[in-house]
């Protein structure tokens, strides 16, 4: 038998893509929206995240998805507020993919739920390149982390729909050019909202809200 | 990490085609990496070593083929390699770009037995 050159041309990603379609559909069918946020470790996830929770749960049915190398910190801190919150450890996996979300909307009781937050993992890289059949993704930057950021991960900024740049209250500390980083995503996500936040001061929080108010009454 | 999940994907989808093809063995995958991916070839070989392990494609050699960034100014519409880490037009300067390439992630072909 001989050797024989197949041409196979198919994205290595496409069944993720795949999955991630389903999980969007399931959604929809549910009436339910997922935001998928993104971010360094320590960027204030989590943070950001609580603080929508308070100001939403008496008006809306939400849930957490929270994607950790192994931990359950995140979850444990979403849970305090009695909203559910579902734990995904990736052992060691850098990232979520679609087939985790998957598992997690089958345990989620979709039916009372408008609004689901995924957590990812803490990661500017491969987070980006994983559709997890969300409708929203908010990336968030913090002061200290640097306005030059969509240089080296232009990925993640081209995926984002909000960028929220975090840590305002410690701006007079860090060289962060607030001037310079709208001008960079300009160009790379002419769409892209950017909201400068403070989930310590409450600062520009108002603008997060109604951000996701305005996508839950779209 | 991210290479594991990856080598996952892909060794599922060469296996499956093999199958359509009635492959005894897939000798070689040639693959296509956007640079931007961050898909690094060493460590896609080291999980392709052990999970391609007792299938058709045990051994099977990879071949990369990287693409560097490519990025189109949305002023002057040309398009240009990325050359440094900002994104200045060559032609205009100003960083109004989009980003026509460098996530490619498929399988380009495969040699079956």
């Amino acid at each position: 038998m001989n050797i024989r050159t197949v041409s196979v041309k198919k994205d290595i990603l496409s069944a993720n893509s795949k999955k991630a379609e389903e999980n969007r559909a399931i959604l929809e069918k549910h009436h339910c929206l997922m935001i998928n946020i993104m971010s360094s470790p320590g960027s204030g996830k989590t943070s950001l995240i609580t603080s929508a929770i308070n100001r939403f749960k008496d008006a809306y049915g939400i849930a957490v998805i929270e994607g950790d190398i192994a931990s359950s910190i995140d979850a444990d801190r979403i849970s305090e507020l009695n909203v559910q919150a579902l734990q995904i450890n990736t052992g060691g996996g850098c990232h979520l993919d679609a087939n985790m979300v998957e598992k997690a909307l089958d345990d989620l009781d979709l039916d009372n739920l408008d609004l689901v937050f995924v957590e990812n993992v803490g990661n500017l890289v491969c987070t980006a390149d994983f559709d997890l059949g969300a409708h929203k993704n908010a990336v968030i930057l913090s002061i200290p982390e640097g306005d030059d950021k969509p240089y080296k991960y232009p990925v993640i900024f081209m995926e984002a729909d909000v960028v929220l740049i975090n840590k305002m209250d410690v701006l007079p500390y860090f060289d962060f050019d607030l001037v310079a980083f709208p001008e960079i995503m300009a160009g790379l996500n002419p769409s892209v909202v950017i909201l400068p936040v403070s989930a310590k001061s409450g600062e520009g929080l108002e603008e997060w809200f109604l951000w996701i108010e305005q996508i839950l009454n779209q | 990490m991210h290479e594991q999940s990856i080598v996952a994907a892909l060794l599922s989808m060469a296996l499956e085609d093999a199958k359509k093809d009635n492959a005894q063995r897939i000798i070689g995958i040639k693959l296509v990496v956007g640079e931007l991916t961050g898909v690094e070839k060493d460590a896609v070989n080291f999980y392709f070593g052990f999970l391609a392990k007792g299938t058709i494609a045990e051994g099977a050699a990879l071949e990369f083929k990287y693409i560097k960034p490519q990025l189109r100014c949305r002023d002057c519409d040309i398009i240009f390699p990325r050359d440094s880490l900002k994104f200045n037009c060559p032609r205009c300067n100003k960083k109004a770009v989009e980003m026509v390439g460098g996530r490619e992630l498929f399988i380009e072909s495969m040699e079956i037995l």
